[in-house]
């Protein structure tokens, strides 16, 4: 049989996932949309975690909504990844970080983007701040993105 | 404080956690060859040499024996509704108005079945052992669209002896 070309088609697997945050990250995300405010919670350890978790991740002890604390805005990069190629789905439709940030007052890293001109100016140990939405939803995404803190 | 304001300021319990992945699907060979066919308005099965199940879609391989299939043949488009379920459920993105009839449709002269919807009567009146027949678009295509639904074509039903190996 003489070869014939293979047949393809373009397929899209999509899920609208909506998730019940309870009442730890249901703060957090509160939080975001009314007060612009990041909070973590205070282990009995005297760690504090960011975004807020249920149970300490080392411990294993329940934490509850009275432990949650409120951090700074701003913090460190304590590692990056440069993302040249956003694919088509991303929030973000330039060239971004994605960077773990320790903000002021945390223990642990939150995951976000850092918006800035290029990679080259990307480093690790930058201080970067929160960049709010106008809009915001009770969503991750009220933070825009992390940018450079100005220079004092 | 309005009704309004309250409303904004209740805490957030859900967050909406989309995720949609975009890809290009590649048919590879039998498959290929099955949805060219149909785009000419044929179905195409095989015949496995070594247990002689007609598998539709045309294999390359026989998923039972491991040995390579037959030349795909035109089989016919009328057969028997084998198991079917009636969707009463809304979800997302849903083409058909509820309730509809999503159907395992065993092909006459065929060893598996097709999953396609049978129409063009109550989904009450279908039954397991019913005869149905394709309804093919006017305008075909490589995909199998190309069969808007498979109807009931009042012949008698099959008795269930002459199907149940297949249940």
């Amino acid at each position: 049989m003489a070869a014939e070309e293979v047949l393809r088609a373009e397929h899209v697997l999509e899920f609208p996932y909506k998730r019940s945050v309870g009442p730890i990250l249901g703060r957090f995300f509160t939080e975001l949309r009314d007060n612009q405010r990041i909070v973590g919670i205070r282990t009995k350890r005297g760690q504090v975690i960011v975004p807020p978790a249920e149970v300490d991740p080392e411990t294993l002890e329940d934490l509850s909504a009275d432990a949650i604390v409120p951090v700074a805005n701003a913090g460190v990069v304590k590692s990056w990844t440069w993302l040249s190629d956003p694919r088509p789905y991303s929030a973000y439709k330039k060239p971004h970080a994605w960077a773990l940030i320790q903000l002021d007052g945390a223990d642990t890293s939150l995951l976000h983007a850092v918006v800035v001109e290029s990679e080259a100016k990307m480093t690790t140990g930058m201080r970067v701040k929160a960049v709010w939405k106008d809009e915001r939803q009770g969503h991750i995404t009220d933070i825009a993105h992390f940018a450079p803190e100005a220079a004092k | 404080m309005s009704e309004a304001q309250s409303t904004e300021k209740k805490p957030v319990t859900y967050i909406n956690t989309p995720v949609a992945v975009k890809y290009d699907y590649t048919a590879g060979k039998a498959t290929s060859d099955f949805m060219r066919a149909v785009a000419q308005g044929k179905i195409l099965g095989n015949r496995c040499p070594q247990c002689n199940r007609v598998y539709v879609p045309n294999f390359l391989v026989c998923v039972q024996c491991a040995v390579p299939m037959g030349e795909p043949f035109e089989v016919p488009d009328s057969g028997i509704v084998l198991t079917f379920c009636i969707v009463n459920i809304k979800f997302y993105d849903q083409v058909l108005e509820v309730p509809y009839v999503s159907a395992y449709v065993l092909l006459d002269g065929t060893d598996l079945p097709l999953m396609h919807l049978v129409q063009e009567c109550n989904v009450n009146d279908v039954r397991m052992g019913m005869r149905v027949k394709a309804v093919w678009k006017e305008e075909l295509s490589p995909s199998l669209e190309s069969i808007r639904y498979f109807k009931p074509t009042g012949e008698p039903d099959a008795a269930l002896e002459t199907f149940k190996e297949y249940l």
